[in-house]
């Protein structure tokens, strides 16, 4: 039990290793093997992750089944996981068997493609589970560079520009994370996260190029760390990244791109921003609400304008994210919880909307909507998937996706009436362009031509959709299955922030 | 009892639409109506037996945040029985019609199977609208309002086939989602102010949210009226009310069925149910229920001046519904939510007789809407005849005027009418036009349909049959509902009040047997009125000085009065007991009860010259319409065109929306921020595109590993030089 993380999140690393050292050969039974150790090593990954699930005390704020060590060049490896981040942990061991599972048609340079992403879950693990600054750095970087390659080697046609698209975005945003890594280094003495998070960075106003800084250091820090933060995400401007990098990712990249990766930002707020620099938080958060809710409209309202399935439905992650930032820094229970539930619930939704997609795509190789239509006249059972998953993306009550916008809403309300109207509006403006979509795809008579033979869906493809189907179910119904783990963490989270906010600055920003 | 009576329907749903391929069509279907019928004798069992003690039946837990908490649960009062006898009735009994009328659907070739599919719709539907009345908080409620949502939208898109079927389901959710804007934004309110979203805490802040102002956009708010109003948008959604209602006519896409179940006798009255129950938040909001009766009262007239020139039958029917249920906001909105309720009730049954005995002759004439096309369909379809002729008859309200004999909707219609009296000159007037109009589109339906020669297409004329038994089983029923439903039960929603308060469980009883007997009583009681009726116009600093004043006003009357009075007041913190809050100040039933002759009389008189105008226009000389349409153009093309509605909204809503969307795509996002980012960039795009070209080459692996190199490096030097 000592060892739990380390072995979550190095097992599929492992994996990897062998395939890459052992399996020798080109052929289709290489190929095979290659995939069938890949989904045995992460649905094992899996399986003792919920060693982790049973294990935890939900009652416990803090940091559990803590392991700390030393590490090369005095570089301290410490990792943990407390009511915030377990989920997250649990929900990449959840997805990755689902995304190999999608992954069985692929036919170029197989083993390769295992190994990334092999390599890139065991990176993802370990950015929700590392307690050392450097660690965890390292993981968050680390990760982009299987990702790169998942989208630049296995992607559609424009994959390069995509791919360093993506690649320049986050990294860019990253540098300015890690000067200002060096900086709390230096203010703080250490790297431990715990102890970060207990440390109180200056908040004196100072004055940089003749401005003066409300919140001081921590401003600044706040803002260095938003910089990666918000890119990941994606938030309002820095958002075009994504519709790209998704258009052009294969299907299981775009998967562990949505339904994970765009997490990490958000993960990264509420371990960083709000317990590190509370009043640099408080100072920015109506920047961050307004960026939130600009993304809701304004990128719901181009994914109306989209043709393109995979665009339309990156667009409308861009909104959901809105969602989860304006709730993190609403920063009070139903706030932070919603943007939690929103990030676990919008990883089974918008992953689901992808395979959607992909089921499609494997046949008609097209995303184009008007090639579609029809559909549910000869994929029934495609059909009602699609049609379940819309109904959760656009939020209806009953399935996961409603809870956490209901939390995040109401947790916005008692802050400012202006951004949660504002948001609201987005309940509206999704049901537009998601049933828009729905109605262009599967509805009408199946008239085109070349899609008079397609066949619904396999065996395999249902039972990548149906564990999906389960939790999005499972938590809209009984969301105290998520509220009761992350509940205690929260708790504790907002009221060491009120604590930390100076009353002055808690008026100033209201 | 109550949750077999809930669940009943979605395990019908689940195994109809999933399990029939195992247990075949025709079983899954029956399944699904007998586990139907199940549910509503139950449900009349409830009714019958209910004592008005409110019931709380928790199933699971639900959303858990902090202090908002919030359970799956059954709430069992006077409120949710009326509702679950009229849902599982009508549902039932649309269930039981509808294995005839899907039987043969020429929208879908042979081989296809349709039927198992509606069927677990409608069994969906009804399971999702009965979480919404046996709600007992609203995030439940919102559950199952968004739930009959998404039934009513995928049985509107039932024949998905049609362009028109998929654009109409489509705009009825997203019409309502607007709506539910309000309605979340109502919750948010709420929550945020009381702390809570379960209907008992939130009704026992009410009294202190009409002391509470709050900062909404713009500007301060009383809190009430502000939260009323927000969810009356939710309402009006719902609803169909105007500005919001362009739905409901594109609704009757949906197969026929469908639109007697759900667009007419339960999810759209759905909105009045929600401001019925919230009646203790509104007693304390009287802005709010002025908007309301505005409204109301506006839809009710609007609407149906839009029916009397429609000629598919289903939007004549359409129409009215949106018009009736501009009717019963009337009555909740000038306080009398028994009376809504009542309407409600009552409506249920006649409207959706009239929707299945439209079905009826659509079915006799093969999917023939258009009743230009009909005529002298008397003697083919007899029975269908008479359902509807009674359903007419109860619309429009035939009953004996100044006694309590009637068809169903002469008793609630003219509560209804009463009731606006008091409440309101604007809604008054404008509900006994729209009386005379209803009468008028009502008659004209039944003469253009059934009286006359046949017109249109002899074929189908010819073949013209009655419907099978199936159906006409259920047209019987609801004529026993459409005849019976208001005399019977006239006395418990409004005709005594006395008992309406036992039967509603409301505990001042005492107050309203002292107004009812008490002659001394019932002066003090009109004596106040009138100072209620002013303080409410001045609104936030009034509002909760109105109860006080009302006490002063009574206090010479009698010692019991003050008494009861102040029982009436919900003590704070305690939620006031029963089904509906009545507040202490409210006494429009009772002055409803004395309303003039000449107001009692008058919905007849306006109900007999609509007949008699249709009979003129549509039996005597029926020539006369055309001429009078050619004559008066502009007019008759407003109407025929409901006002232009939809064009308008096409115009500033749903064409600017799109245009915005590809502006901000290719302008914001392509042009400005990608512009701005890749100028930003110039500077690496010669490495980038070598990069590229190498890429192809196979060095992809090397560049990355270079990365991590990199990044490892750059730490590492950085913890050394930086620790150390």
């Amino acid at each position: 039990m000592t060892y739990l993380l380390s072995i979550i999140t190095f097992l599929p690393a492992v994996a990897a290793a062998i395939l890459a050292l052992f399996l020798r050969g080109s052929g289709e039974a290489t190929a095979n093997n290659a995939k069938w150790l890949a989904l045995i090593a992460t649905s094992a990954t899996f399986l003792i992750s919920l060693i982790l699930l049973v294990g935890f005390d939900p009652a416990n704020p803090g940091m559990q089944f803590v392991e700390e060590g030393s590490w090369i060049a005095g570089l301290h490896y410490k990792m943990g996981v407390d009511g915030i981040s377990i989920l997250f942990v649990l929900l990449t061991t959840f997805l990755m068997p689902i995304t190999i599972l999608s992954c069985w048609g692929v036919e170029t340079r197989v083993k390769e493609y295992m190994i990334a992403f092999l390599l890139l879950e065991s990176l993802m693990l370990g950015v929700f589970m590392a307690l050392d600054l450097v660690l965890f750095y390292l993981f968050f970087e680390a990760g982009l560079i299987p990702m790169f390659l998942i989208i630049g080697i296995w992607g559609g046609q424009n994959r390069i520009y995509a791919a360093f698209k993506f690649f320049l975005y986050t990294f860019l945003g990253s540098v300015l994370m890690l000067v200002a890594m060096i900086a709390m280094y230096m203010a703080a003495g250490t790297t431990d996260i715990p102890t970060l998070m207990a440390f109180e960075f200056s908040s004196e106003p100072m004055a940089v190029l003749g401005m003066t800084i409300t919140g001081g250091l921590q401003t600044l820090l706040f803002l260095a760390f938003f910089a990666s933060f918000a890119v990941k995400m994606p938030m309002w401007p820095v958002h075009t990244w994504l519709p790209d990098a998704h258009v052009q990712a294969p299907t299981g990249g775009s998967v562990v791109l949505a339904a994970i990766m765009l997490k990490m930002g958000g993960y990264g707020f509420l371990r960083f921003s709000l317990p590190m620099f509370p009043v640099g938080s408080a100072v920015m958060a109506d920047l961050v609400f307004w960026m939130s809710a600009i993304a809701i409209v304004y990128t719901s309202l181009v994914a109306l304008a989209q043709e393109d399935m995979k665009k339309l439905i990156a667009y409308s992650s861009v909104a959901h994210m809105g969602y989860v930032t304006m709730g993190i820094f609403a920063a009070n229970q139903q706030g932070v919880d919603g943007a939690i539930f929103q990030m676990i619930s919008h990883g089974f939704i918008s992953g689901a909307m992808f395979l959607c997609v992909g089921v499609i795509y494997d046949r008609m190789h097209t995303r184009e909507i008007d090639a579609y239509g029809g559909l549910v006249s000869r994929m029934p059972a495609y059909a009602l998937v699609f049609m379940f998953f819309t109904m959760a993306n656009v939020g209806l009550p009953g399935t996961s996706g409603f809870i956490g916008e209901f939390l995040v809403l109401a947790g916005i309300f008692q802050v400012n009436t202006w951004v949660a109207a504002v948001a609201t509006t987005g309940v509206i403006l999704s049901a537009a362009y998601g049933l828009y979509l729905y109605r262009r795809v599967a509805f009408g008579a199946l008239v085109k031509e070349a899609l008079a033979t397609i066949q619904d869906m396999s065996r395999r493809e249902r039972a990548i959709f149906a564990p999906l189907i389960v939790m999005t179910l499972l938590l809209g119904v009984y969301p105290a299955l998520v509220t009761d783990i992350i509940g205690p963490s929260v708790a504790q989270l907002v009221t060491d922030y009120h604590a930390s906010i100076p009353a002055v600055a808690e008026v100033a920003t209201h | 009892m109550a949750t077999i009576i809930l669940f009943a329907p979605l395990i019908g749903s689940i195994l109809c639409g999933f399990g029939w391929r195992l247990i075949g069509e025709k079983a899954a279907t029956w399944l699904a109506t007998l586990l139907l019928f199940v549910a509503a004798v139950l449900s009349w069992n409830i009714f019958l037996t209910f004592d008005g003690e409110t019931q709380h039946i928790t199933v699971l837990r639900f959303i858990e945040s902090g202090s908002l908490t919030t359970e799956w649960g059954i709430r069992l009062d006077r409120m949710s029985a009326i509702m679950l006898v009229v849902v599982n009735s009508v549902s039932a009994l649309v269930h039981l019609y509808s294995i005839g009328y899907m039987a043969h659907d020429e929208n879908w070739s042979h081989g296809e199977s349709y039927r198992p599919r509606f069927f677990a719709y409608l069994s969906f539907f009804t399971f999702a609208m009965l979480a919404l009345i046996t709600s007992d908080s609203l995030v439940q409620m919102f559950f199952g309002w968004e739930g009959v949502g998404v039934a009513s939208y995928l049985l509107i898109g039932f024949y998905y086939k049609k362009p028109s079927a998929n654009a109409a389901a489509m705009k009825a959710f997203v019409v309502n989602r607007v709506g539910d804007f309000g309605f979340a934004l109502g919750i948010f309110a709420l929550f945020y102010l009381t702390d809570s979203v379960n209907f008992d805490d939130v009704f026992a802040a009410a009294p202190k949210l009409a002391e509470t102002n709050l900062r909404f956009l713009w500007t301060e708010w009383n809190a009430a009226n502000l939260i009323g109003v927000l969810l009356f948008i939710g309402a009006m959604g719902k609803s169909a009310q105007l500005f919001l209602h362009t739905w409901l006519p594109d609704a009757m896409e949906g197969p026929t069925p469908v639109s007697a179940l759900i667009h007419a006798a339960t999810m759209v009255t759905a909105g009045v149910f929600l401001v019925c129950r919230m009646s203790p938040i509104y007693e304390f909001a009287p802005d709010a229920k002025t908007m309301i009766v505005v409204v109301g009262a506006t839809t009710a007239f609007f609407a149906a001046t839009v029916g009397l020139v429609q000629n598919d039958i289903k939007r004549v029917i359409a129409y009215s519904t949106c018009s009736q249920l501009g009717y019963m906001f009337v009555a909740a909105g000038v306080g009398v939510y028994p009376v809504a309720m009542f309407h409600l009730f009552t409506h249920a049954f006649f409207k959706a007789m009239l929707f299945l005995g439209a079905g009826s002759v659509i079915h006799a004439m093969h999917h023939e809407q258009d009743m230009r096309n009909y005529g002298g369909l008397r003697k083919k379809v007899p029975f269908t005849f008479w359902a509807m002729l009674i359903g007419t008859l109860a619309i429009t309200g035939v009953g004996i005027p100044l006694t309590h004999y009637g068809f169903a909707g002469f008793l609630s219609k003219d509560a209804v009418i009463e009731s606006a009296w008091v409440g309101s000159n604007y809604a008054f007037t404008l509900l006994v036009i729209a009386a005379f109009m209803t009468s008028f589109y009502s008659w004209r339906l039944m003469f253009m349909t059934f009286f006359g020669a046949p017109r249109g297409d002899a074929e189908k004329h010819a073949h013209a049959h009655e419907s099978p038994a199936v159906m006409l089983v259920p047209l019987a029923v609801l004529a026993m509902g459409a005849i019976f439903a208001g005399m019977v039960w006239y006395n418990s929603f409004f005709g005594d009040e006395a008992k309406m308060r036992a039967w509603f469980g409301i505990e001042a009883a005492a107050q309203g047997e002292a107004a009812a007997t008490d002659h001394g009583t019932e002066a003090a009681a009109t004596e106040a009125a009138p100072v209620d009726a002013a303080s409410s116009e001045h609104t936030n600093e009034a509002a909760p000085a109105a109860p006080e004043a009302v006490t002063t006003e009574a206090a010479p009357a009698t010692t019991a009065e003050v008494v009861a009075t102040e029982a009436a007041a919900p003590e704070a913190g305690v939620a006031p007991k029963g089904a509906i809050y009545l507040g202490a100040d409210n006494h429009v039933i009772h002055e409803a009860h004395n309303a003039p002759t000449w107001v009692k009389v008058s919905p007849f008189v306006a109900m007999v010259l609509g007949f008699l105008l249709a009979w003129k226009f549509y039996i005597r000389s029926p020539e006369l319409p055309g001429k009078l349409a050619a004559q008066q153009r502009p007019l008759y093309l407003f109407l025929l065109n409901k006002w232009y509605f939809d064009e308008l909204y096409d115009a500033i809503f749903v064409k600017p929306a799109l245009w915005l969307g590809r502006f901000l795509w290719k302008r914001g996002d392509e042009k400005v921020i990608d512009g701005t980012l890749n100028g930003v960039a110039l500077g690496i795009i010669p490495f980038f595109t070598k990069l590229a070209g190498r890429w192809q080459s196979g060095y992809v692996f090397t560049y990355a590993f270079a990365m991590v190199l990199g990044i490892a490096a750059l730490l590492t030097w950085m913890t050394l030089t930086v620790g150390h």
